[in-house]
């Protein structure tokens, strides 16, 4: 079993989908690095810190892209975003039977803000697009850096999000909350607040993620390939839409005033919530299924 | 940043396959893109480092890494991000067993 966690971006791509069969677009070979960086004096990547192409995934043709964590984060820059939007464009034409996202990031770069932001709305637009393509998007978020800020919201724009407990998945980042709001609201030292407000255990109860998986690049491919063979719901319309608009609102009502998760999960019906963080992911699932909000 | 550039002649060994990348450009780390280009038998190295003023090492690193493997028509390219000479050569040594090996 190979850690998800513990892989680069081009690792988790050559053993989650099917051996060799990753063929990537501008590779780094074509050195298109951010035009951005350099005039900073700061180092850049070949591939700008995201691999993207086409692979084999049990058999059948996905598009995929992978981001690198280890570089600036996998922060989101103008030519790192401009890869994303490429590949998601293609998918459209060449209609894969899913695109695969596997997102490792802090959201946008501030070396180049203005220029990630427009990136990362056009990845937004793009994925919608794909979607309403008829063309699943999945996401999977099992990187050391979690998936935050803009990029956050993309991977709740996909159909379906798979995440371990490892796997982080928010807006804000625990230190951004902590320096806008102060220690009292959010200490971000406190590295198990921060699992049990923003880890896959958390967003799998909320309903945020459709899957929880150990972590373990097998689990992660597994979970795909199911995602892949389930109908993917629901369908971009407007009912689904607002649907879920529904869902979050009702959320709001009700566990808007809770301040600690252990309390919204026991709110929930789950039996002894300090002890979750401490079951392996299969237990976990098991224990939990029956009591979690209504996935989407 | 700090661009260094080496070039080395007499090397006799060929790259199997015909780019790779392997490393990432994180703190003490780096990335190593390796590509098989003809280029009259020499073996050339372009280095990005964001550590700057440490040329006589880089130097004494990479002449270690031409003695060890001998490459031919081989064109490396190296962003840096602060990684110690013994990282440096571990990588080096990973491309090229990359290369060789014939692994994607």
């Amino acid at each position: 079993m190979s850690s998800y966690l513990e892989s680069t971006a081009r690792e988790r791509l050559a053993r989650l989908f099917d051996a060799g069969s990753f063929q990537e677009f501008l590779p780094p070979s074509s050195r298109i690095v951010s035009p951005h960086l350099g005039q900073l004096n700061a180092p850049v990547a070949f591939d700008d810190g995201v691999a993207v192409g086409r692979a084999l995934l049990d058999n059948r043709p996905v598009f995929v892209a992978a981001q690198e964590g280890g570089f600036m984060g996998g922060a989101v820059g103008e030519v790192h975003g401009a890869k994303l939007v490429g590949m998601l464009r293609r998918a459209i034409l060449k209609a894969p039977d899913a695109v695969v996202l596997l997102l490792e990031t802090g959201g946008v770069r501030l070396h180049e803000a203005n220029a990630g932001l427009i990136a990362v709305s056009e990845v937004m637009r793009a994925v919608l697009d794909v979607r309403a393509a008829g063309i699943p998007v999945i996401a999977l978020v099992g990187g050391a850096n979690g998936c935050f800020g803009g990029m956050g919201i993309v991977a709740r724009c996909t159909n379906a999000v798979i995440m371990s407990e490892e796997g982080r998945l928010a807006m804000s980042g625990p230190e951004v909350i902590e320096t806008a709001s102060g220690v009292e609201e959010f200490d971000a030292r406190d590295r198990a607040l921060v699992w049990r407000t923003t880890g896959g255990k958390h967003r799998y109860l909320l309903g945020d993620c459709q899957a929880l998986v150990a972590d373990s690049i097998d689990d992660f491919r597994a979970a795909a390939i199911a995602q892949l063979e389930t109908t993917i719901s629901p369908a971009l319309t407007l009912d689904a839409l607002e649907q879920e608009q529904a869902l979050l609102a009702a959320r709001l009502e009700n566990f808007g005033h809770v301040r600690e998760p252990y309390d919204l999960w026991r709110t929930l019906g789950v039996p002894d919530p300090e002890a979750l963080p401490l079951l392996e992911a299969e237990a976990f699932v098991a224990l939990v299924d029956s009591h979690r909000l209504g996935a989407r | 940043m700090e661009h260094l550039h080496y070039s080395f002649t007499g090397g006799t060994r060929l790259l199997d396959r015909q780019a790779d990348v392997v490393g990432v450009v994180g703190s003490g780390n780096l990335e190593v893109l390796i590509e098989s280009v003809a280029q009259d038998g020499a073996c050339s190295i372009d280095i990005d480092t964001a550590a700057v003023g440490f040329g006589a090492i880089w130097q004494a690193v990479m002449v270690d890494f031409h003695a060890r493997w001998q490459l031919a028509d081989a064109r490396i390219a190296i962003n840096d991000m602060g990684a110690t000479p013994a990282v440096v050569s571990l990588r080096l040594d990973q491309a090229v067993e990359t290369m060789l090996k014939g692994q994607p």
